[in-house]
């Protein structure tokens, strides 16, 4: 090894980069610097939300004012989302998130990985959505090469994205009425998602992190016992569904916390970039999957529940009827599934199959340029691909600069863009509602910090 | 199992439209013409336009970029009001080195276009679209972050997802992908070496 590169820190061991050139002086130094602190920076410390103080009550304005600190350890944030709040009494006077306690870079790592490489990286922005990620990642690169996908691998991706919208549906109906106090629910909901998490681990043998899609296609046809286990799940799910919107539409506690609270109008929709059940909510008619057909979607009927109040009854009562018009889709689907292959037929972006491998040199050949080198889209291209995810539109944007890697990746999360609606819905509301909103934008910080 | 007696929400809470009216079918010509309103709109500025794929790419210029986006969201026919998606890129080799991206929606007529401004590498300054759309508040701040364009006009440009004292703009090409360096040690961190 190099001198210059031992002298660089090992990032595996975090402990043995202390050692040398940490003198112990300087150490006790830092802590006695932190120690005595000046009273000015105690207040920065107070404005950033890591302390709690009351405000003088002297001072205009400041009566009786604090600000005090929710998260990113809090558990209804639904992750590590903080919030710094500034209270009056009960009331939040403003609200301010703050973000990017799980930032790892994921565009950064995408950009340095070859186009089917980066697959495996989609699935763990929104967890709780991987395959519509997978969906809208392969979507963006198959129209940066133009790929022609079979019919049956476009019937299965909307099977599978549809059920995992319904499971990213259930988890958010768990947490949120647990947040509000109804734990049965939760139980319930992760029954059925159990039950989704079981089919998707016979399709592709994982079950949170799928990477079940590939670009020209997907990485394998369903068994039979898929299809099995399916129409098990469909015969209850909808009867599932309205058991628990039978506990909780009409529970007091529930509507005495969810009506009237939380909202957004249709112009701060559209100001504030919302999308997704939230902006449905609202009274904005407006679906990709009807707007903007992808995968073979307008081949299926189905609707769009629309809210009236914006509220985050409304948003639960979407969200509800969502998932009933979600396994509508996947039973059309399932019933007009064609046959055929589940690649597409162009070699240079798909792999051959296995057989294939066997008895053809070309197909070896293309199989190892694939592996090794992967494909080049069009040279200076960009190209912006969304889709209805569970939490919003869900985005990817693509520049290529010719080479076997996406020059430019960029991530447009629902949960990231939904969640700036926040200060303006909890400003005037009471603390006890904050966690009622947060539940209903549906959040997942993995989406957020990216 | 559930019994008869249980029902769903109550159905005359929301509206479900049976019958679309017709303003879900897609025009890739409602792109075009907004293109050409465009130009019409602003004879003195040259607009370079860009097709890909259904996408129609409009190139404007730096300063007009705030005028130019509040011509598509408020001008009577060109309903480009919803703010989508805005991110930046960055060309090391060539001139203009940074692009910022702007995905502009229509909730009328479902279609998008793309607006990219370039921005030079030795003044990367850009006027703020906030006050356009509230949306690119935080868009505009992972911008200014992670390529060191800065927004002028915007009301809180701090870091957004990188930690406050990070050095150096992680999305530009020439910042390397080295290892990642160990956080919350009492060592003091010179945040620069992963660039060494």
């Amino acid at each position: 090894m190099s001198r210059l590169k031992a002298r660089r820190p090992d990032p595996t061991k975090i402990f043995d980069n202390i050692h040398d050139d940490m003198a112990p002086v300087e150490a006790i130094q830092r802590r006695d610097e932190m120690e005595n602190a000046s009273a000015m920076a105690q207040t920065e410390m107070a404005q950033s939300g890591t302390v709690i103080e009351r405000l003088d009550p002297s001072e205009p304005g400041g009566s009786e004012r604090m600000i005090i600190n929710m998260g990113p350890q809090h558990p209804s944030t639904h992750g590590v989302l903080r919030l710094v709040l500034e209270l009056d009494g009960e009331t939040v006077v403003k609200a301010e998130p703050v973000i990017g306690y799980l930032h790892t870079g994921m565009e950064k790592t995408m950009q340095s990985k070859m186009y089917q490489q980066s697959i495996v990286v989609t699935d763990r922005f929104d967890y709780t959505n991987s395959m519509g990620n997978n969906l809208v990642y392969v979507l963006a690169v198959e129209k940066l090469l133009g790929a022609e996908i079979p019919e049956r691998a476009q019937a299965l991706r909307v099977i599978v994205a549809e059920l995992q919208r319904i499971s990213a549906h259930l988890v958010w109906l768990a947490t949120h009425a647990l947040d509000l106090g109804a734990m049965t629910v939760y139980f319930y909901c992760f029954r059925e998602r159990e039950m989704i998490l079981d089919m998707f681990d016979m399709i592709c043998g994982a079950r949170l992190t799928y990477s079940y899609m590939r670009v020209g296609g997907l990485v394998a046809d369903a068994p039979p016992e898929f299809f099995e286990a399916l129409q098990e799940f469909l015969k209850i799910i909808d009867a599932r569904i309205d058991e628990y919107a039978y506990l909780l539409s009409s529970n007091e506690i529930f509507v005495g916390r969810t009506q009237g609270i939380g909202a957004l109008t249709q112009e701060e929709i559209i100001d504030l970039g919302v999308s997704g059940p939230v902006a449905r909510a609202s009274g904005i008619d407006w679906d990709l999957r009807k707007s903007n057909p992808y995968s073979g979607y307008d081949k299926y009927e189905f609707d769009v529940p629309i809210g009236s109040n914006g509220d985050v009854y409304d948003r639960y009562l979407v969200r509800i009827e969502e998932m009933h018009q979600s396994a509508h889709i996947v039973r059309q689907a399932l019933a007009t599934l064609p046959e055929g292959p589940i690649r597409c037929a162009d070699r240079k972006i798909s792999l051959p199959p296995r057989e294939e491998l066997a008895t053809s040199m070309e197909a070896v050949i293309h199989h190892f340029k694939l592996i090794t080198e992967g494909f080049h889209p069009p040279k200076n291209q960009q190209v912006y691909q969304a889709v209805e995810a569970p939490k919003g539109e869900l985005g990817c944007f693509i520049a290529s600069d010719g080479s076997n890697k996406p020059y430019r990746c960029h991530w447009r999360g629902a949960s990231f863009v939904n969640l700036q609606s926040l200060p303006p819905m909890l400003e005037g509301r009471l603390v006890a509602d904050t966690v009622a909103i947060i539940g209903s934008i549906d959040i997942v910080l993995g989406e957020v910090d990216r | 199992m559930v019994s008869d007696s249980i029902t769903g929400p109550n159905p005359t809470m929301y509206t479900v439209p049976r019958e679309s009216s017709g303003a879900y079918t897609k025009t890739p010509e409602q792109a075009e013409a907004a293109v050409e309103r465009l130009q019409a709109q602003f004879p003195d500025i040259f607009f370079e336009v860009r097709r890909f794929r259904d996408e129609v790419t409009v190139f404007v210029p730096r300063e007009h970029i705030v005028e130019v986006c509040t011509f598509c969201k408020t001008a009577e026919g060109m309903n480009y009001n919803y703010l989508s998606d805005l991110t930046g890129n960055d060309w090391p080799d060539r001139d203009p080195r940074f692009e910022v991206i702007y995905n502009l929606y229509s909730l009328k007529h479902f279609t998008y276009l793309r607006l990219i401004v370039r921005v030079p590498e030795d003044d990367t300054k850009l006027s703020t679209v906030t006050g356009v759309w509230r949306t690119a508040n935080w868009h505009e701040r992972e911008v200014s972050e992670m390529f060191g364009i800065t927004f002028e006009g915007h009301p809180d440009l701090r870091h957004l997802l990188l930690p406050e004292d990070w050095n150096g703009f992680p999305l530009r090409q020439d910042y390397e992908i080295g290892f990642e360096e160990p956080e919350f040690t009492v060592r003091k961190i010179n945040r620069n070496y992963a660039k060494g």
